[in-house]
């Protein structure tokens, strides 16, 4: 992590991965108590930027700030510079202008988050920008496959869905491959990116293929918009090909698991059965989404920002 | 008009091959004299030294963005910053406000050029009616009225019946059509060039095919019409190959390529910067070789800038909100000079796709620097270092990627039409 | 110097700096050995209610401190004293906005606290503001009865009013030296000695 803050997994040193997951642990640990708050983070504002709307996402960093004790401000501005005539760099300015200790930014387009922290000396936490990178997911998709695993050396992760337009797919390949594990992925030609390899991934157009021997199997989540006739024909032949149930789950590992970043067109990337019951952990996910926020920010809230030694 | 000496250069000029020490002297607007050594009393001297001696600097491809949108540059502004860069005449697209798709409106730009613009201005007019893509525009009247060639550059014609049409009626005025050629429903929302680098940032997709399947198009309605097709911004392998293929076929077909294309790879937008954002997009290494092969065996027969001015705040936005396109007067010069440090190309064979072939194109005089040719002159010092700053530049704008860039090289005197109009001390002079 | 430098790198700790600087042991195995099971003795004379102990140790020296007095209340009051770990850098007073966050240690409270007598047990006492943190945290695990406090070493230089109970040994130090209780391998395993290090003192103990 720079002194800019978290804004991908790609730009991460295995050893800051393991800081933040030993960090998750200990907070973990909090949010077992009966009484699920620190002082840590009082008199600290955390604001939430979020472009594009979520409720999951932008809950969860709100209670992973309570619970440190910070001041959480949501701040929602209109979707597109394009409608408020405002640009990004003032947005970011004027937001700084309030000296913030940490600014988490969620937008619909690839990029923002990185030039909102060019501008802030605030950290900036991505909270998901377009398909580039969705950090936090990516790292507790990893906590959670550590504390049912324990370990991610040596695991066989499948990944399947949209990937090309999926920022939670890139990071937890970029995550999943920097801790060890070896990737696939399985998706319809026409959701698999160009050049994918060089990402260092296996992909395959057979489900039974990519998920023969897994550990781990990631259900993505489908975009209703992109599905019908554009990238493919019919939700019935997606499930039918790419949905995951139990008879399927069959060529995994015996004890592999199911995950999925939420939430869940039952019976399109999962079965219903599966999305409610082991092997999946999609709960243990959220519950570890609060976990790895809480060690986000306390690793960077407040932190100046560090002057690059080349300006 | 006072006579000028310009002295101790080394002279490049295409039209005779020359590349050589020398004198010039200008008098009355044309080129008097070019001799090892030239003594002439009451002459402004300019001290070439160490620098080069050429034809003015063309650029066929530029926005002036006048008239309609002025805030982002206009025929004055634009003007300088050519002659900043060493460009003695620039041809602007039709993409204006209203567009140039009418003898009235390349009226206006001319006379704007003639009160404003240091730097000649030659207008390229809409091949369709409002960039609509759909009904032809005059082609008579505004080439009566001073346009030089026929564009919808910024959009593509889609529909192939009436490309047809526009390539065949040009045959009248026997003025090139200059295409974009990109298949819009390939490009689709694409922003970065489709390929490692897309699949990293994230952002949507152009592929080089969408290129490569309009210019495979353009090229065989050229045969079949026989007109003369130019394509603008070359950015892909592919088409470089079928447009070389195209020539050896014995086709009247010419094609451009802008400083970027042939320097930057689709790598530079992988800091989400919108000053890499163009359109074409930058492209991968191999591209970028190709695009350099063609322009040093005479595929791509010329270098233009393609200068897209777009305001601070309209740049400062998500990068697929940004307008594509980027500055080029001011900087081209010393970018296209790493083709000849790095041995691609001669200074002549440089000089020759800056000047002489781009007025070939549009069928005008420059590129000469022989006895009696209009005096266009550019004296360049190519080791010149300097610091490019947006912000003291003569364009309205500061898109640009190479900002805040050591550059090495630049035009040290701009003489138009035998007129001293910019040098490096004084800046651009006042008329 | 790098992003990676530990200065610049929130992820990275501080390095602890004392390699090579002049140190002085003040207390050797035998020497907390001895003033453990002392203290130990003290615990049992002064808690009428013996049945209510539960010995939290503060990490990382007062953990495997807080383990061998459990081991000693076993030995001299045939007690089973529940022993937790309780990790105070969250409750701390000096997270700065500049040097890195220091990691987190683990915390582990088999039992609740409430209506327990706790015995906090730290290694070096200074400042008082780890104890400060401590009960802090402690607080929001539920309502001790009491809480006292046990120290190996007290080094002085006090700057909240916090009074230890149970003092191992009181060592007079500069400000600027750092006191440390270590084994020679580096782990908290025996044999263990408290040492004093010139330059670079915490004022956080």
């Amino acid at each position: 992590m720079m002194g800019r803050g978290l804004l991908g997994i790609e730009d991460l040193e295995r050893s800051d991965i393991e800081t933040i997951l030993e960090t998750a642990e200990r907070m973990q640990e909090v949010g077992r108590r009966d009484v699920k708050k620190v002082p840590t983070l009082r008199g600290r504002t955390i604001v939430n930027l979020f472009f594009e709307p979520s409720t999951r996402t932008r809950t969860s960093f709100e209670i992973a700030g309570k619970r440190l004790s910070a001041d959480v401000v949501n701040f929602t501005p209109a979707s597109s510079s394009l409608t408020k005539h405002e640009t990004i760099l003032d947005t970011a300015k004027n937001l700084d202008a309030m000296a913030p200790d940490a600014v988490v930014v969620r937008h619909a387009v690839s990029g923002v988050p990185k030039r909102i922290a060019d501008e802030l000396g605030a950290p900036v936490i991505n909270a998901g920008d377009g398909a580039h990178e969705h950090p936090t997911q990516a790292l507790l998709d990893l906590l959670t496959v550590r504390e049912e695993k324990g370990r991610i050396d040596g695991l066989t992760v499948t990944i399947i869905g949209d990937v090309a337009h999926s920022r939670v797919a890139r990071s937890d390949i970029y995550a999943f491959r920097k801790m060890g594990a070896e990737v696939r992925l399985a998706a319809p030609p026409t959701m698999l990116p160009v050049d994918v390899e060089s990402l260092g991934v296996k992909s395959f157009t057979s489900l039974r293929e990519a998920i023969d021997g897994a550990d781990v199997v990631m259900a993505l989540r489908i975009q209703f918009e992109r599905l019908t006739g554009a990238l493919f024909p019919s939700v019935r032949e997606y499930s039918a090909t790419f949905g995951v149930d139990r008879a399927k789950l069959r060529y995994a590992k015996d004890d592999a698991i199911v995950m999925h970043p939420g939430p869940v067109n039952r019976g399109v990337e999962l079965s219903h059965d599966l999305a409610d019951h082991r092997p999946s952990v999609i709960l243990d996910q959220v519950r570890n989404g609060v976990a790895i926020r809480m060690a986000v920010l306390y690793l960077l809230a407040g932190r100046r920002k560090v002057e690059r030694e080349e300006e | 008009m006072g006579r000028i000496l310009i002295r101790g250069g080394r002279i490049l000029d295409p039209a005779t091959d020359r590349d050589a020490p020398g004198d010039v002297l200008i008098e009355d607007g044309r080129i008097a004299a070019v001799e090892n050594s030239i003594e002439a009393v009451d002459a402004e001297i300019i001290n070439a030294e160490g620098c080069w001696v050429a034809p003015g600097l063309i650029d066929m491809h530029t926005h002036l963005r006048e008239p309609g949108q002025e805030y982002k540059e206009d025929i004055g502004s634009g003007g300088r910053a050519a002659v900043a860069g060493g460009f003695t005449a620039v041809a602007c697209m039709a993409n204006t406000n209203p567009v140039n798709d009418d003898p009235s409106v390349t009226d206006y730009i001319l006379d704007r050029a003639r009160q404003d613009s240091p730097a000649k201005v030659y207008p390229i007019a809409a091949a369709t009616k409002g960039l609509s893509g759909e009904v032809m525009t005059e082609m008579v009247g505004l080439v009566e009225a001073g346009a030089v060639g026929f564009s919808d550059d910024g959009k593509t014609i889609m529909d192939s019946g009436v490309q047809r049409r526009v390539l065949q009626y040009s045959r009248l005025v026997e003025a090139p059509v200059i295409v974009h050629a990109e298949d819009r429903t390939l490009v689709g929302k694409g922003v970065v060039n489709e390929g490692p680098v897309s699949t990293r940032l994230g952002l949507p997709a152009n592929p080089s095919v969408a290129e490569t399947v309009q210019v495979a198009r353009d090229l065989m309605l050229a045969e079949l019409t026989g007109a003369h097709l130019h394509v603008a911004h070359v950015s892909t392998a592919g088409a470089v190959e079928l447009i070389r293929q195209a020539r050896n076929r014995g086709l009247q077909v010419t094609a451009e390529a802008t400083p970027h294309h042939l320097t930057l790879t689709d790598e530079a937008t992988l800091g989400f910067d919108t000053n890499t954002k163009m359109a074409p997009p930058l492209r991968s290494a191999t591209d970028v070789e190709a695009c350099r092969r063609g322009l040093v065996d005479g595929t791509i027969d010329a270098i233009a800038t393609d200068h897209a001015p777009h305001a601070v705040h309209e740049k400062e936005v998500e990068f697929t909100a940004a307008p594509p396109g980027v500055l080029g007067l001011e900087t081209a010069l010393p970018v296209v000079l790493d083709l000849v440090r790095g041995e691609h190309l001669t200074p002549l064979q440089l000089i020759r796709r800056l000047t002489a072939n781009p007025a070939r194109i549009l069928g005008q005089e420059g590129g000469r620097l022989d006895t009696g040719s209009p005096a266009d002159v550019v004296v360049i010092d190519p080791e010149r270092s300097w610091i490019y700053d947006p912000y003291k530049g003569y364009s309205k704008s500061r898109n640009s990627p190479w900002a805040g860039q050591t550059l090495q090289g630049r035009a040290v005197a701009t003489i138009v039409a035998g007129r001293l109009v910019y040098d490096l001390d004084r800046g651009v002079l006042a008329p | 110097m790098t992003n990676d430098s530990p200065r610049t790198n929130p992820l990275q700790p501080d390095q602890a700096q004392g390699s090579g600087t002049a140190c002085r042991v003040v207390l050797d195995d035998l020497a907390i050995s001895r003033a453990l099971m002392r203290i130990a003795h003290e615990i049992v004379e002064r808690n009428d209610d013996l049945g209510n102990l539960y010995l939290v140790g503060v990490p990382n020296g007062g953990v495997p401190l807080a383990r061998q007095l459990a081991a000693n209340l076993h030995d001299i009051a045939d007690l089973d004293v529940v022993v937790g770990i309780l990790d105070t850098t969250l409750y701390r007073d000096d997270l700065t906005s500049s040097g890195s966050r220091p990691p987190l240690r683990r915390t582990e409270m088999p039992s609740a606290v409430d209506d327990r007598v706790v015995i906090l047990v730290d290694d070096v006492a200074s400042t008082g503001r780890t104890i400060r943190a401590a009960m802090d945290a402690l607080m929001d695990f539920g309502r001790p009865r009491a809480v006292q406090v046990v120290a190996l070493v007290d080094r002085g230089h006090r700057e909240l009013p916090i009074k230890i109970d149970y003092v191992g040994k009181n060592i007079p130090t500069k400000r600027a030296e750092l006191v440390k209780l270590r084994a020679s391998n580096g782990s908290y395993q025996r044999p263990l000695e408290v040492v004093v290090m010139e330059e670079g003192g915490r004022a956080d103990e």
